[in-house]
């Protein structure tokens, strides 16, 4: 399997410079290459007007489908509102030990809290999202160290009381996942 | 976390049990799923689940009647049931035939965590509180089960040996040694602790007041018989029967003790009902019952049925080392019961208790240490308050030869049969203390 990038392709429109930001963490945590992509899908399929929500679970089927051909770990970014049928929403989803993840913005940003708008808490906390679910497809289950990355959040706050890094065990998980491959 | 929580997760839609499974597995835990109630089942059967998260609403046996019946597999088993808002009645039903919790679907994602985060406290609660009663359990009621030599060790090991078990015990050992505390330890650690431990003294009794003791009476059975009385067999139901000095009890009774140690049923005197009991049954006694079944006074039926585990207390001569402690644990005892300070025991009188015989034993030193607090100073007790020169004069033993060897072998054990010590003590030569070893057949 190569292994040796990732791949983070944004489904809708982002700033460049937030994907670009994005990618530079991602690659300064996981010490791999990173590839930016852009994919094109018709989001109305995924979309349930009952819930008005989207079905990650079907999404990152059809990410893993579609988009991660190449072997590399993959994760879908999409700004729109996700929910796996059993929970009310979700900040983003993988399969783990798998190669797919995806991670939406939709309720990361402080505007949706009815705060003032702010692109850095922004970006830490998607870039959190991301490296949360690639930790994820790399094998690692949710941590207890409050400041790790795979922390599991279910609100916003949950995010800004972490790192966006592995804590030391989870360094070694890793670590051991990557001398397996 | 310090056990891998394992769930089980039934549900007859994939995308419930998908979700679940990939969220729970992100999570750490061990998750299987099943598409129904018939599958959930048996995989219960193979497999022990910590939580079972179980929709309500599936077709053909729905949740409801699953819980029922994981409760009858496993009545801890912690099951919280999954329902649309519509079915909230049913839900409430589901917490009293035994679910943990429900949930409604589709529930928040803190909501789910919190949920999964009770329970596995619950049972870790559940596992904490088990391993605290296995410790209070190995711990209680032989504190008054004193000593460190290896005799005394042993006892306490047969003790937690036994008591787990049903069987019936037969405890030896010299008037005076403990057997009836031993009695206790293996009643307060076995299973039957709850129920009542219920003693009798068969040497106390006659042959018809040990019968009317033992199976109760009705009313009018005999002269003075004014009311039903239970016996202590029936006392000792779900419990223990303790039967002190069982070597001393007639033949006839005997006979009827086998009889209801076979079939665990009797009648009263003068009745005619059939009394079920469920006891174990322990007795002591300070002779040698093999040598009576051998002489024909004993019953060698009774004796293969109550003796299937023997357990020998040592008399106190054996296990000189442990008199410290009882000193100590006696003055304690006594000083407290008696409202007093704790009072000290003079280094002379103390080395003076350990190079006696103690006939009596345990008892005989319990006794002499509160006859020395009563009658001592208050505040150490020295060698004239301790009745020693008394109780040699009372012993049983008669004869010179018989005191010499009694002599020999306490001095033996307590120089731990190092021979060159102890005929230094002896004031004789070694030789002289071989012969004298030869002699008298004394044997470590």
């Amino acid at each position: 399997m190569d292994l040796q990038h990732i791949s983070l392709i944004s489904f809708g429109y982002f700033e460049a410079d937030l994907l670009r930001n994005m990618a530079e963490a991602v690659k300064k945590e996981y010490l791999l290459d990173v590839n930016l992509k852009e994919g094109h899908m018709d989001l109305s399929e995924f979309y349930d007007p009952t819930r008005r929500q989207y079905n990650g679970v079907r999404l990152i089927r059809e990410v893993e489908a579609s988009f991660s051909a190449d072997s590399s770990k993959t994760i879908g970014l999409f700004n729109v509102d996700l929910f796996i049928p059993i929970l009310t929403y979700i900040f983003g989803q993988a399969f783990l030990n798998g190669r797919t993840g995806i991670a939406s913005s939709y309720r990361l940003s402080n505007e949706r809290y009815g705060m003032n708008s702010d692109n850095t808490v922004f970006l830490e906390r998607y870039v959190k999202e991301v490296i949360h679910e690639l930790g994820h497809t790399f094998g690692l289950i949710h941590c207890h160290i409050p400041t790790c990355v795979m922390r599991s959040s279910t609100y916003v706050e949950d995010i800004d009381q972490k790192n966006p890094h592995l804590c030391p065990a989870c360094r070694m998980e890793y670590n051991k996942t990557l001398t397996r491959l | 976390m310090a056990k891998k929580i394992s769930i089980l997760i039934v549900d007859d839609e994939e995308s419930v049990r998908d979700s679940l499974y990939n969220w729970f597995i992100e999570d750490g835990y061990r998750v299987e799923c099943a598409e129904n109630a018939k599958k959930a089942l048996s995989l219960l059967e193979n497999e022990v689940y910590d939580i079972i998260l179980a929709d309500i609403k599936m077709p053909g046996m729905d949740g409801l009647e699953m819980l029922r019946r994981i409760k009858l597999i496993k009545s801890d088993a912690i099951v919280i049931v999954m329902t649309a808002f519509a079915t909230v009645d049913t839900a409430v039903q589901a917490l009293k035939d035994g679910a943990f919790d429900y949930v409604t679907k589709p529930f928040d994602p803190d909501d789910l965590s919190h949920l999964i985060r009770n329970a596995s406290k619950q049972i870790s609660l559940a596992e904490e509180n088990e391993n605290l009663k296995m410790k209070v359990v190995s711990l209680e009621n032989v504190e008054d089960l004193i000593g460190k030599s290896e005799a005394i060790k042993k006892v306490l090991k047969d003790i937690e040996t036994v008591a787990q078990s049903n069987s019936s015990v037969v405890i030896t050992g010299e008037s005076g040694t403990g057997k009836e505390l031993v009695a206790r330890a293996i009643h307060s650690n076995s299973p039957r602790r709850y129920f009542p431990l219920v003693s009798v003294h068969c040497g106390a009794l006659t042959e018809s007041l040990l019968e009317s003791e033992l199976f109760g009476h009705e009313k009018g059975a005999f002269t003075g018989a004014m009311y039903n009385r239970k016996g202590r067999f029936e006392m000792a139901d779900n419990g223990t029967i303790f039967l002190d000095e069982i070597a001393t009890i007639s033949t006839k009774m005997q006979i009827d003790l086998l009889r209801v140690l076979e079939s665990k049923k009797f009648v009263r005197v003068g009745g005619n009902k059939e009394i079920s009991s469920d006891f174990r049954v322990i007795c002591a006694t300070n002779r040698d019952l093999k040598s009576m079944v051998e002489n024909g006074t004993f019953r060698e039926d009774l004796y293969y049925r109550l003796n299937v585990v023997n357990i020998y207390v040592p008399p106190l001569r054996e296990r000189l080392e442990d008199i410290p402690l009882l000193v100590d644990y006696f003055i304690r005892k006594y000083c407290t019961s008696m409202n007093r300070e704790p009072v000290a025991i003079e280094p002379a009188a103390l080395k003076r208790l350990e190079e006696f015989s103690f006939p009596g034993n345990v008892r005989e030193l319990e006794n002499m240490i509160e006859r020395a607090i009563v009658v001592g100073n208050g505040k150490k007790i020295v060698m004239k308050d301790l009745p020693l020169e008394k109780s040699i004069i009372n012993n049983s033993v008669e004869s010179l030869d018989e005191l010499e060897r009694l002599h020999i072998l306490q001095i033996l054990n307590k120089y731990n049969w190092n021979i060159t010590r102890a005929a230094k003590a002896l004031k004789v030569d070694r030789v002289t203390l071989y012969n004298k070893i030869s002699k008298y057949g004394i044997a470590r």
